[in-house]
Parts: structure tokens; sequence; C-alpha cells
């Protein structure tokens, strides 16, 4: 893996969060395979950081092909859990047949969609609307929407922040299993620890360390979160 | 830099100086003359009639309450959906234009015009409805889309086709407000719809009309509460699902509609003949002495015509919106239950909706007749109106106020003085600089009754068939609307009302 060309570089730089600076002097590669999770407490920079890993992977037709769960989740709330999972694949179909799919979805798209619902324990609630979900059945959602969509990089942010740690943790390897390449912002530091191959600590609007995982000391850990 | 901000800031209190200042001044040059030759025996027959609608003529009152509402669902739909399409490329500024353009003509214009073309068929009082709509949905669809939450837009595939992404992550976000904002628009559409009746489309304006020049009061009644029935219970008849029936049988009735045959080759006429300026035709334009002899027409016109009728227009819709501001502030405390009490706030309610519901065309009509052809019947139509408008508005937000108000808060009218009428003052003036925009563009239809604002030159015009004087006359028009437009705006943001508390909320829950 080492000689091959990163998929993404950050090299030096600043990066801004709605036009402020919030982490300087960035230095990051991230290279396919890789298992990449980002700790930090909350407003480190970790969604900054994972916006601008989209930004340079996302680079048009040829390169490789992201999936993401958002913080925020960016479902549509009035439409059904089947349409907000489906929305993951948009890029690969025309405008008519997006168009057609949304006034009636049709049968073959449901049935693809399905095996992910269920995968995320969404079963059953595919004709739901969005809206009428729990906080945990609409990230689940999120989820689903990245599952179907698969591809070479998922770049989840806080994707299991509000479901219960035992189905968190079923849900992260599903990440893992679908998708070769991951970066993952979590707050779950044991999570993060069973998951990474690599780990970036972000503290003080810049990157504290950035380690393969048998490096990491609980104590470089600790002091992330420190006051 | 605060500083030269603050000095670059205009204050209300110079704002409002100036405001009354203007205001004495258009009451001074208005006429205001009481011209009917006895206004309380009219006032007397009408009252009469008004207590006494006689129901004589029914199928003739059926047929004009149902091509009515056609004319309104054809033309406010047909406005919605081609709203709805444009909507996504209003950005692109050549559309834009186009739209601003067709809206900032009033439809009874948009109708007279249309008329040269298409006769008095269903097909012109559609267009007259749907071409202005088509520009306000277009506007205002655009706004919805460009508001709703850009989350779910920002986790798509950033390769996903664009107006894929925009139906599925936009779309329905603002489908909710879209809809309520039709809804709105069918309440104005069908007044539009009645009001065309005075210049001779089928609807119920055309009876009312002619029912008052026969002094038959009564049945003139019937028609004015047969429109009420129509439009106060719009939000209970109005039924989503059910308005594809409503349209297709719209289209139907209005299909069934007899009319004049108009000659061949109309349309050809009218846009080679017609609105060339007389100059330029016949080959005028290819020679110097057209292009001369078209500059002199359009000083004369200018100088006879636009000139004095922008000054009577400024004049009457000066006086309209400081007596419809009157009414906004004195008015709004009555819908609000915690200052009028339950029976009073559901009594102001009833008063409001009648002001707001009558088309102001149709009062300035009735109010003909009481006080005679001076700037008086249009000003207190526009006043009645536009003053139910804001009140109404403002209630609501004043009950939203009262929700979060401290226990022990005042009730009654020092309530009203004391925390509602302080905290809505910002979003008041920035209602009233929007209404003001749209008082100065609906002043031009009372030149149909006499008022000499640029209407009344464009009527004139169209009557003697000098379709090019028209159509120069409605492009000052546009030009005025669009004036007083880039001016109210530019005032709301040197006075900071754009983001007054509330204002957005006020202007938008049209």
């Amino acid at each position: 893996m080492d000689g091959a060309a990163p998929m993404a570089r950050i090299d030096g730089e600043t990066l801004a969060w709605q036009g402020k600076p919030v982490l300087r002097d960035v230095r990051l590669e991230l290279r396919a395979g890789e298992r990449l999770v980002l700790l930090g407490r909350s407003g480190a920079g970790k969604s900054t950081l994972i916006g601008a890993l989209r930004e340079r992977l996302e680079t048009g037709r040829g390169g490789p092909r992201v999936a993401l769960v958002p913080q925020d989740h960016g479902l549509v709330p009035q439409l059904s859990v089947h349409l907000n999972a489906w929305m993951g694949r948009l890029d690969d179909h025309g405008t008519a047949y997006n168009l057609a799919n949304l006034v009636r979805p049709f049968a073959r798209e449901r049935r693809a969609v399905a095996p992910w619902l269920d995968r995320v324990g969404l079963a059953g609630l595919d004709r739901r609307a969005v809206e009428t979900l729990s906080g945990g059945q609409r990230q689940r959602t999120a989820l689903a929407r990245a599952l179907f969509r698969g591809g070479d990089v998922a770049l989840a942010d806080e994707p299991v922040s509000a479901v219960d740690p035992a189905h968190g943790a079923a849900l992260l390897d599903a990440l893992g299993e679908r998708f070769p390449t991951v970066v993952l912002a979590l707050h779950d530091t044991a999570a993060a620890l069973r998951l990474a191959s690599r780990v970036v600590g972000l503290r003080g609007g810049g990157v504290a360390f950035d380690k393969s995982v048998a490096e990491i000391s609980d104590d470089e850990i600790a002091a992330l979160y420190r006051r | 830099m605060k500083a030269r901000a603050d000095r670059r800031r205009l204050g209300r209190r110079s704002m409002l100086l100036g405001f009354a200042l203007a205001t004495l001044a258009a009451l001074w040059l208005a006429d205001l003359r009481l011209l009917a030759p006895d206004p309380w025996q009219t006032l007397g027959r009408i009252g009469t009639g008004l207590l006494s609608p006689s129901f004589a003529d029914l199928p003739a009152l059926a047929e004009a309450a149902a091509l009515t509402l056609a004319f309104a669902f054809c033309g406010v739909f047909g406005g919605a959906a081609a709203g709805l399409v444009l909507a996504p490329f209003y950005h692109l500024r050549p559309l834009r234009h186009l739209c601003i353009a067709v809206r900032a003509i009033h439809e009874l214009f948009w109708a007279l015009l249309l008329m040269q073309v298409t006769g008095l068929s269903p097909l012109t009082g559609v267009l007259a409805i749907g071409l202005p709509y088509a520009g306000i949905f277009a506007k205002v669809f655009a706004e919805y889309l460009e508001e709703a939450d850009p989350a779910a837009a920002r986790a798509l595939p950033r390769g996903s086709p664009r107006l894929s992404a925009l139906v599925f992550a936009r779309l329905p976000l603002a489908l909710r407000e879209m809809r309520s904002y039709v809804l709105y628009r069918l309440e104005c559409g069908l007044r539009s719809s009645a009001v065309l009746g005075f210049i001779g489309l089928p609807t119920l304006g055309f009876l009312l009309e002619s029912y008052f020049r026969q002094a038959h009061y009564g049945e003139a009644a019937a028609v004015l509460a047969v429109f009420l029935a129509l439009i106060l219970p719009l939000r209970l008849w109005m039924r989503w699902p059910l308005v594809p029936v409503y349209v297709a049988v719209s289209a139907w009735l209005l299909s069934r509609v007899e009319t004049p045959p108009t000659g061949a080759g109309v349309l050809w006429r009218f846009v080679t003949h017609d609105i060339v300026p007389a100059p330029l035709r016949s080959g005028g334009w290819a020679t110097l002495t057209g292009w001369l002899d078209f500059a002199g027409w359009l000083w004369r016109l200018g100088v006879e015509q636009i000139a004095p009728g922008v000054w009577t227009t400024m004049i009457l819709s000066q006086v309209a919106l400081a007596l419809a501001a009157l009414i906004a502030v004195v008015g709004f405390p009555l819908i609000v239950p915690r200052v009028t009490g339950r029976a009073g706030a559901l009594a102001g309610h009833a008063l409001l909706v009648l002001g707001r519901s009558i088309p102001e065309y149709m009062l300035a009509f009735i109010l003909l007749q009481l006080f005679g052809p001076s700037m008086l019947p249009a000003i207190l139509a526009l006043a009645v109106h536009n003053g139910a408008i804001m009140a109404h508005l403002m209630g609501r937000q004043a009950e939203g106020l009262c929700a979060d108000l401290r226990p022990d808060a005042p009730r009654g009218s020092v309530l009203w003085g004391y925390e509602l009428l302080p905290r809505q003052f910002a979003s008041f003036l920035a209602l009233c600089l929007y209404r003001w925009e749209i008082i100065v563009r609906d002043s031009a239809i009372f030149g149909l009754i006499g008022v000499a604002t640029l209407g009344f030159h464009v009527d004139a015009a169209i009557q003697t068939l000098r379709i090019d004087r028209a159509v120069a006359l409605l492009l000052a028009m546009g030009g005025l609307t669009l004036a007083i437009d880039t001016l109210s705006t530019h005032l709301r943001r040197r006075m900071r009302l754009a983001h007054a508390p509330g204002a957005k909320q006020v202007l938008h829950e049209e």
C-alpha cells in the first residue's frame, strides 16, 4: 500500500467551516483500504476535515465513488424511507428515470433497497415518511442510503450517535464490510479503536496526532478530551 | 466603520416625517370632492337593496358564479404550473426580467390588451390571470426552493442530475409553503376573475355592473352575496385531491362559452401593425422622418399622458397608503382576543375578512355610485382592501406574540399600545413599504372608472383602437411599478427593516 498514490491529500492547508478557519496547517493523506477514525471534542474540526476530504475525493468522473453519512443526516422528512435511501444512487440514473421513481417507486428499486433497510433494522418501514420516525430510525435511514449507494469510500460523521451502543457496533461493522475505505468521525473511543486502522486526533485547531491504531496510548486519547 | 454605517441608516423618525409631509401634500392635491348629486338618497337605495337581496334570476347568477370559478381555476393553476416549471431557472437574468415585466401589469390590462387578439373569448380571461400569475409564482416558488434546508441537497452524490436533485431534495421541503401560497393566490384569482366581468367577460362582475347600471340594487346585492359565499369558505371546499377535477370541469365549462368570432390573421396584424408606433408603420421605420415623427409621438405621449398619469397615480396611492396604514394599525388588534375578547375577535375577523375579500375594483365601483367620479371611491377602496389585508397579517403576528407574553401583561387597548404596537412597528413599516408597491400597481385600474391614472389613458387608447399608445403606456406603467419596487426595497434596506424581527414572516405569510 505504501507506494500507491493516496486517494486524497491535504497538504499543509488551513480548513474553514462557514468561512471561519477551524484547522490550521493540516497534513493528511487518505490511502485506499484504510479505516481512518477522527477523534476529538465537539467543535474540534472533525466535520470540517470530513468535508475537506469529500471535496478532494469527489473530483468528478474517474474519481472514487463516495458515500456520505452527514451528521445532520441530510434526509428529506416528507419523503418515504425507501426514497430517502434510494436517493443515494440519484447520480446513477437519468432525470426521467429518477422522476418516474419519485412519482411511483418501481418494484425493482424497492427490492434493491430492501436488503439494506433490513441490514440497518428498518425492515417494513420503507413506506413510512421520514418525518414520522424517531431520531435513531432517521439515523439508520441515512446509513441505509450510504450502504445502498456503496462505492470505494464512506465518509461518515457520527453515524451512530443516536443508536444504542450494541446496535451502533453492528452498524459500524456494516459500513466496514460494505466499503473498502472508511473515514469515520466518532465520539465513542472504544468503538473507534476496535474499528480503526489509523486514528487522527484533533485538538486546539490542529492535528494532535496521526498514528496507526497499534501505536496509540490511552493517555494520548485522554489528552484530546482534557479541558 | 460603525459610525459610517449608522449615518447611512435612515432613521424611522425622519422617514415617518417625510411620509406625513407627503401625505399632507397629496391630500391637498387630491381631488376628494363629493360629485354625486345626492349621495344620501343613493346610499338609502343601495342600502335597501343590500338588505333585501333578490335572487330572481338564479340561472344567470349560477352561470356567472360557475364561470368566475372556472376562470380563476384555469388561470391560477395554469399560472402555478408555468411558475413551477420556470422556478428552477429563475436565476437566469432574461427569465427574471420577463417575469418582472409580466407581473408589473395588472390582470385587467392584460385582458384589455389580449382582447385585441383573442376577442371576448375565455382564453382572454384565462391568460389575463395566468400570465401575470406565472411571473409571480415563478418568483415565489424560486424563493421557497432557495430557502429550503440545504442539508438534504448537500448529502446527495455530487454527480446527481440538477433537476433530480432539486425535485428530490428541495421540492418536498418547500411543498407545504408552496401549497399555502397557491391557496392564497386562488383567493386573489377569484377576485381578479370577478373583476374581469367589468370589461365584458361573463363573470360575476359583469352581472354586478349591469345590475348597478340599471339601479337594480337588490339583484346586485345577490351577486355580491354569491361572490362572498364562494370566496369566504374557500379553505373548506378547496381540497387538493379535487384540484384535477376542478380544473377539468372548469376547462369544460369555459370551452362551452360562446364567443363572437375574431377575424383571421388578427394575431399577425396585432404584432406587425397594431402595436407598432404609428409613425413607424408602413415603412416609416426605414426612413429618418419616420423616426423623427416617432420621437415627437413619444414626447407628446410623455408630456400629455404619462407624466400626468404618473403624478395622479402617486397622489392617489400616497393618500390610499396612509389611510390603509391607519386602518391596519387600528384594525389589527380587533382580531386579537387578548385585546377585544373572544367575541370581539370573532367580529373583528368577520370585518377584516369582508374588507379583504371584496375586490377593490368592485368596492370602488359601488362607492362611485355614492360619491361620484372623484378620487374618493378609488382611495377608499384601496385603503379598505389593503388595510384589511395588513391588519389581518399583523393580527396573526400579534396572536403569536401574545402566546409568549409575561403572565401579568396587560389586556385590552393598553396591551395594544404598550406591547403589541412597539414590538410590531418595524414589521409594520416593512409591510407598508411592500404594500406601497402593490397599491401603486393596482391604482392604475381605477383609470377604468375615470380617475386619470395611467390606466385611464390606456383605456382611452384601447377604446380608440390606438393600441400602439396603449402598449407604450403599459410599458410606462411597468416601469413605474419597477421603480417603486426598487425604491421600496432600498428604503427597507436603509431602514434595516428587512431583518426586523417578524418582518419576513409578515411578508411571507401571504
